[in-house]
């Protein structure tokens, strides 16, 4: 059973933005796409590029999936279930998400 | 090495390396010894922009040898040697000095020499000729100590020198025996359009001048005196009433020539001695002698496979069409264009009012284009070109072809499929319509790239429209749909949405995508817009609606490097720092720990600086008069400066106050990729401004402009725009250059691939920001002033916004940094710590 814990306030993550969680020691990149309703969480470790940035990713509409763009080489990791694109073999760690009374909360 | 026979060259000129050049292609050229005598000091350069050495260009640039040309190829270069004399019994060649060198084969490539017509006076002080670097060194120096200047013939080559006597600041005036100008290639009405629009440049034009005499005038040096009876002061004169071919050595040596000089050759290039060859402008075909490039460099082909007995090339003689531009006035001239052919009848167009002059003629039975003059506007020339040269049968109605179109009907242009694919599209380079056809077939997509593969439009430039329908029509033909795209949420390309977003006020990118594009965007467009709507309103990009549209290095003004950390560059103007500015960046480096390193643009980087770390770090930069160097943006970086005559012996004008206006002026300007600036304080060039995407070089005339260079992985210098600039001037001009730039290039295109790629190229380019053609200029002004008006320093904006400071953290929820960012030491400062080290944990430095 998951067991979400209060990261932050919605309105701490812009529209269309990321923002990085510590979340039981694991850093988790929290996406707030202004084309969905929901949040969507991964791991902000970015394994091609072998450093905690994807939370700071444009977020990129990709033949129709959601997907962060990491900042550093490109590739696109999907939103709901962190493939890379780019790559089949590459995946990253996904989390639920929800929002209550305007708080962010993810399930490590 | 026995068996190799003696080759000798007399004439290193355009069309002598050109036979080199072609010569060392083949595989026999292995056969023989190549020695090259050149009377000159140096080897070839390129005669025909000659003109552009009084624009700055030096020796250097205009040469036409690849660096270490003569030795890879054991070719005997022998400069300031002069060929004397020719045994043709012993074979063997006598040189001025004295050295007697024998050959097997030998080739002439003399040249021509200035005809001075012997009028008593001529050889007075002052009198000049127009044809080597050595004539162009005189002319400077006796312009020093002149006002007047006077050139003699008014062909194509005495306009040139005209111009370049104008350059040197002299009043100029032209004098041409003829009742016209430019009597070879024009006719009369033509000529008399083209001397008015020369002497509205400032150039007085006197025809039907048959000098006599020249002697001591009384407020200049000379007076010449006219069969007419009228005299004309000069200081200086400079004599282009033609060219005579330069055939002594082959007279002398009794090989044929024609009754007015020139070397006798066949369709091979061959003399009246089978081992003796002729090429260029010394030699005569069919009693013609060709005074233009593009037939000498077909001689000297012909020539090397021939003598290489490889090929089957063959000389029969070239077209002489021209089109050019003389002090801005295009002029063009094609075929029989004064109807000496029987029967030819002729149509004419002139418009007094924006000073155009047109004809074309045709054959007695209005079916084929024999001949064109075109005079003020000669954008039809490469199509008529073609019509004529390929014998493609006429529309019904001819005179459509230089009427102007009324209502917007289409002129009947000639379209690519009619040309056969020997059709030489390019003269320069001597390119056809088959190898654009064969470029765009292996690949090439745009005129950047065509130009790439086979140089077709890198000379004049003047057939670059026609390369362009070419190429359209080969990618139609092979059915690839070129998809200008932005991506796939917008069916247009960034000049499009660029026009949409100005022309509909659009302020944000959901906006835009609702109307005019589909899904939700993505990391090319999303960037794109924002850039463009920065551009266009200069709003902060931090605001909420465009945050989200921002790269990283954006949404965090600063440049992320490959652990995650960022670098801080603060704006250095012009690189001009004090030692309190000194002492600021030291004691933040040294705080922060962080690596600094001088950039190439003259400023100092500071990397390893943490998201937490950067509005602390600013905020004391801010603190201390600095400002964000948007080193992270597309946008403005640098403007580079050498010392200037401030403190420079050398220095000509304050290079760095002019550097520091022009980076405070175009600082934060958004635009489709980064740009960079340098100004030098005199044509020594120490801040390296032609290799930029704006350079200014300081002259005792005024700025000059120099735009469209970049160095990184292809390389390019840059291209004079304007010269003699005031400060205003030059900024106006500048102002028009950039939001041009802004307006029309593609996402991530740099100006010079922007410019390739514009049709027109550099002419274009001058017409729009120096001449207004598009009636744009005001526009483009006015955009810039806005821009350079609503100017922020964004990191002072982000500091002064709690709010905004919220996302410089690793974590939204905790204090922590991030740990896989590990530092150790090396050379006493810090770098990234690699997998190794991480995972060993050694050496690792601790981190705040």
């Amino acid at each position: 059973m998951s067991n979400f814990i209060d990261v932050c306030a919605l309105d701490d993550i812009n529209l269309d933005t990321g923002v990085c969680a510590l979340v039981n020691n694991e850093q988790v990149a929290i996406f707030r796409p202004a084309a969905s309703g929901t949040l969507f969480a991964i791991n902000n470790y970015d394994p091609i590029g072998k450093a905690n940035v994807l939370s700071r990713g444009l977020i990129s509409d990709v033949k129709g999936h959601l997907t962060v763009a990491s900042p550093l080489y490109k590739q696109h990791y999907r939103l709901d279930n962190g493939e890379c694109l780019e790559d089949e073999n590459v995946r990253v760690t996904t989390y639920q998400t929800k929002v209550e009374n305007n708080r962010v909360l993810v399930a490590v | 090495m026995t068996n190799k026979q003696n080759l000798i060259v007399i004439g290193n000129g355009m069309v002598g390396h050109k036979f080199l050049e072609s010569l060392v292609e083949l595989e026999q050229a292995q056969n023989y010894n190549i020695t090259v005598l050149c009377e000159e000091p140096r080897p070839a350069y390129d005669r025909v922009y000659l003109s552009s050495y009084f624009s700055g260009k030096t020796a250097d640039d205009l040469s036409l040898v690849s660096e270490g040309f003569f030795e890879a190829n054991n070719i005997d270069l022998k400069l300031n040697c002069k060929a004397q004399s020719i045994d043709r019994t012993a074979k063997s060649v006598t040189t001025e000095s004295g050295e007697t060198l024998s050959y097997d084969k030998l080739i002439l490539a003399t040249g021509s020499f200035p005809f001075v017509p012997p009028v008593p006076g001529h050889e007075r002080d002052n009198c000049l000729v127009y044809r080597t670097i050595e004539d162009l060194e005189a002319i400077t120096a006796g312009a020093k100590n002149s006002k007047v200047g006077v050139v003699v013939g008014g062909g194509l080559l005495g306009l040139e020198a005209a111009k370049a006597l104008k350059d040197l600041g002299l009043e100029t005036h032209v004098v041409e025996f003829a009742p016209r100008l430019m009597a070879v290639q024009v006719d009369e009405a033509g000529g008399a359009l083209l001397k008015t629009k020369i002497e509205e440049l400032g150039v007085r034009v006197h025809t039907n001048k048959n000098t006599q005499n020249i002697t001591d005038g009384d407020t200049c040096q000379h007076k010449m005196e006219f069969a007419d009876g009228e005299s004309l002061e000069t200081d200086l004169i400079l004599f282009s009433a033609g060219i005579r071919p330069q055939d002594a050595i082959a007279r002398e040596c009794q090989l044929e020539l024609g009754p007015r000089g020139g070397i006798q050759i066949n369709n091979h290039c061959q003399t009246s001695d089978e081992n003796i060859y002729a090429i260029g402008e010394c030699a005569l075909w069919g009693g013609m002698i060709y005074g233009l490039v593009a037939p000498g460099y077909n001689m000297a082909k012909v020539a090397a496979q021939h003598l290489s007995q490889c090929g089957d090339a063959t000389f029969e003689g070239a077209d002489m069409s021209t089109k050019l531009k003389l002090m801005g006035v295009d002029v063009a001239s094609i075929g029989d264009c004064h109807a000496r052919t029987e029967g030819a009848l002729s149509y004419a167009y002139t418009d007094e009012v924006n000073q155009v002059y047109k004809k074309i003629v045709v054959s007695a039975d209005k079916k084929l284009l024999l001949g064109a003059v075109m005079i003020g506007d000669a954008e039809d020339y490469g199509n008529l070109l073609q019509m004529a040269l390929n014998n493609i049968e006429l529309p019904a109605s001819p005179e459509a072809l230089i009427l102007p179109s009324l209502d917007g009907a289409a002129k009947p242009v000639l379209g690519p499929d009619a040309l056969p694919d020997t059709a030489q599209i390019c003269s320069c380079y001597d390119v056809s319509k088959g190898a654009i056809c064969c470029s765009v077939q292996d690949g090439a997509q745009t005129i950047g790239d065509v130009k790439a593969i086979t140089k077709a439009g890198t000379g004049c430039g003047g057939c670059t429209a026609l390369v362009t329908q070419v190429m359209n029509n080969e990618l139609t033909k092979l059915g690839v749909e070129v998809n200008t795209d932005i991506c796939e949420h917008f069916a247009y390309t960034r000049q499009d949405l660029y026009n949409i977003i100005r022309i509909e006020g659009i302020k944000s990118f959901a906006e835009l995508i609702n109307k005019h594009g589909k899904g939700h965007g993505c990391e090319i467009c999303k960037p794109a817009v924002g850039s463009m709507l920065a551009s266009c309103w200069n709003e902060y990009v931090l605001d909420d609606k465009h945050i989200g549209l921002q790269d990283t290095n954006d949404i965090f003004l600063g440049n992320m490097q490959k652990d995650g950390t960022y670098s801080v560059v603060p704006r250095v103007p012009g690189g001009e720092i004090t030692p309190e500015g000194l002492i600021v960046i030291g004691q933040i480096a040294k705080d922060y720990g962080l690596y600094t390193k001088i950039t190439g643009g003259q400023r100092i980087d500071l990397f390893g600086a943490q998201l937490h770390q950067l509005p602390d770090i600013w905020r004391r930069l801010v603190d201390a008069g600095f400002e964000t160097g948007h080193a992270y943006g597309k946008s403005l970086r640098t403007v580079k400066s050498c010392v200037g005559s401030t403190w420079c012996r050398y220095g000509v004008d304050d290079s760095v106050g002019l550097a520091i206006e022009l980076e405070n002026r175009y600082k934060g300007l958004r635009s489709p990729h980064k740009i960079k600036f340098a100004v030098s304080g005199c044509t020594r060039e120490c801040a390296e401004a032609q290799s930029k995407d704006v350079g200014v070089i300081a002259t005792e005339n005024g700025w000059n402009l120099y735009v469209c260079g970049n160095g990184g992985m292809k390389p390019r210098h840059t291209d004079l725009l304007a010269q003699g600039l005031d400060k205003e001037t030059l900024i106006k001009y500048i102002d028009r250059f950039l939001m041009f730039y802004v307006k029309t290039a593609d996402r991530l295109q740099r100006t010079s691939v922007w410019m390739d790629n514009l049709e027109g190229g550099l002419d274009y380019l001058k017409q729009v920001v120096l001449e207004d053609s598009l009636g744009m200029a005001e526009e483009l002004e006015t955009q810039m002033a806005a821009v350079v008006g609503t100017y922020q320093c964004e990191w002072k904006t982000t500091i002064e916004s709690p709010e905004k400071l919220k996302r410089f953290s690793h974590f939204i929820n905790a204090d922590q940094p991030d740990d896989n960012v590990q530092f150790v030491k090396e050379r006493g400062q810090i770098r990234p710590a690699n997998e190794n080290e991480r995972i060993n944990k050694d050496n690792l430095i601790a981190i705040s």
